[in-house]
């Protein structure tokens, strides 16, 4: 290892590691050399950027092109009100500049793709993901594979937690199973909610994140036994913790060159098929409806917990209750059907018109969140 | 017989019942009799043709039945079969 020194400032701040027997100063110079790309700065980004800055990694990374929202500091504590409206690596890069002076913070504020994956990612040594959907973490698990760098991963939903370290090489030269070999296919688009469709309890993106801070450092630093080739599971309902074991995959495939993970994960074509067959009104014209007195029908598919967080005062028949509800459906008047962001409504136009034969429905641009944006910003969006 | 664990994101096709009691021999009926106790939740485990759904990774204990006897391995009364769904939250 070549010559790593550290000023009196960073032996004191980093005293509690070097008194450490199994991690000493030998430990600490490791984390010092080492360069951690952080894919995602939210939910599981908050806890990890703040632990690995925090213990002293010498390089961090940070992939995101997000702007930092109201409905993030529910769990996102690497930001303040003040950061609300920021570009989410320049509010990280300043929050964690404060925290550690000693240590060097590169932003990248990109959609990590296909074709600017590779290039961010080959000045780093390990990559830690803390990304919000499946496209994304196929990407990286690829990357991982494709420049051979460990890939320390966690995913929440609700209550629910995943840790695993993938694509690691053992100090025997055996490779641990990917992310691949866990999940060879993604789930159909729509079947798997995100966090803002389906929700998160606040905390958890803390404890999983900082469960995936301290793999990272494990991997770094090489103590311990790292979480690779098991799976580690925590319901924070139940407070249950289950590990797994797991294995290369037989049907894995060869990982030789980065693909079209929108496609792969049936995101994208699909989309645009969708479109052409569902029509569609715009809020604004939806609003002209509204104020001329027009008859029509205004069909809410979300569930009765988000109606009550904000509504158009439309008829409540949650998506899951539609086939049971057709009574309620008007068929000779146009009937405009909406969800929070268009997704939901859009599936529920598709069945209504397909297996039921209704002419007469639109589907809602963007959803009440449009609504809120664009018409009436009195209205809670989230 | 065998106790199924429910992963949060299928909890709402069960009654929010996390663990479920199911009769059967095999990993594959003990699947099938969860399904038939809540059938919504069948088209999230199983295909078309029945087959269990290959996003959805099952465990008898920490054990993955790929590398048991798949959807053939035998559980007893006292396994615990988790069910392990790819989620991307982050």
């Amino acid at each position: 290892m070549q010559d790593v020194s550290f000023s009196k400032a960073e032996l004191e701040r980093y005293s509690r590691h070097l008194i450490i027997p199994e991690f000493n100063i030998e430990g600490q110079k490791k984390l010092k050399q080492a360069k951690v790309l952080v894919v995602g700065s939210g939910g599981l980004g908050s806890p990890l950027l703040l632990y690995l800055t925090a213990a002293g990694v010498g390089t961090i990374g940070i992939v995101d092109f997000d702007v930092v929202d109201e409905t993030n500091l529910q769990r996102q504590v690497l930001f303040g009100v003040e950061s609300v409206g920021r570009s989410k690596v320049e509010a990280a890069k300043e929050r964690l500049e404060s925290l550690n002076p000693h240590i060097n913070i590169i932003t990248h504020n990109v959609h990590l793709n296909s074709a600017n994956a590779l290039e961010i990612a080959k000045n780093y040594d390990v990559i830690a993901d803390g990304t919000d959907n499946f496209p994304t973490r196929y990407l990286v698990n690829d990357v991982s594979v494709l420049l051979d760098v460990p890939n320390v991963y966690a995913s929440i939903f609700r209550f629910e937690g995943q840790v695993s370290v993938f694509n690691l090489v053992d100090q025997n030269g055996k490779r641990g199973p990917q992310y691949r070999d866990l999940f060879p296919t993604p789930p159909p688009p729509g079947l798997v909610p995100s966090c803002a469709e389906g929700g998160v309890i606040g905390v958890l993106p803390g404890i999983i994140g900082s469960l995936q801070a301290n793999e990272v450092l494990k991997v770094i630093t090489g103590i311990g036994e790292p979480l690779s080739g098991r799976l580690f599971l925590f319901d924070a309902l139940t407070f249950t913790t289950r590990t797994l074991k797991i294995s290369p995959h037989p049907e894995t495939p060869k990982i030789t060159e980065l693909i079209d993970y929108q496609t792969f994960c049936g995101i994208g074509p699909n989309s645009d098929q969708t479109a052409s067959l569902v029509p569609e009104i715009t809020v604004q014209e939806l609003q002209k409806l509204r104020d001329h007195g027009h008859d029509y029908q205004l069909i809410d598919v979300r569930e009765p917990y988000e109606y009550e967080i904000s509504n158009l005062e439309g008829d409540l028949i949650p998506l899951g209750q539609l086939e049971q509800s057709l009574a309620q459906i008007s068929r000779d008047r146009p009937v405009i059907v909406h969800c929070r962001s268009g997704k939901r409504s859009a599936d529920a136009i598709l069945l209504l018109q397909n297996k039921y034969g209704f002419t007469n429905l639109q589907n809602l641009k963007g959803g009440i969140l449009a609504f809120a944006e664009e018409i009436d910003n009195s209205l809670a969006k989230y | 017989m065998a106790k199924i664990i429910i992963p949060t994101p299928l909890r709402k096709f069960t009654g929010n019942q996390a663990a479920i009691s199911t009769n059967g021999n095999t990993i594959r009926e003990a699947i099938v009799d969860l399904t038939n106790q809540h059938p919504d939740l069948k088209n999230h485990l199983l295909d078309a043709t029945g087959q269990i759904r290959s996003f959805v990774r099952i465990f008898l204990g920490d054990e993955d039945i790929l590398s048991l006897q798949k959807e053939e391995t035998m559980v007893a009364e006292s396994s615990i079969v988790s069910i392990v769904p790819a989620i991307a939250g982050g």
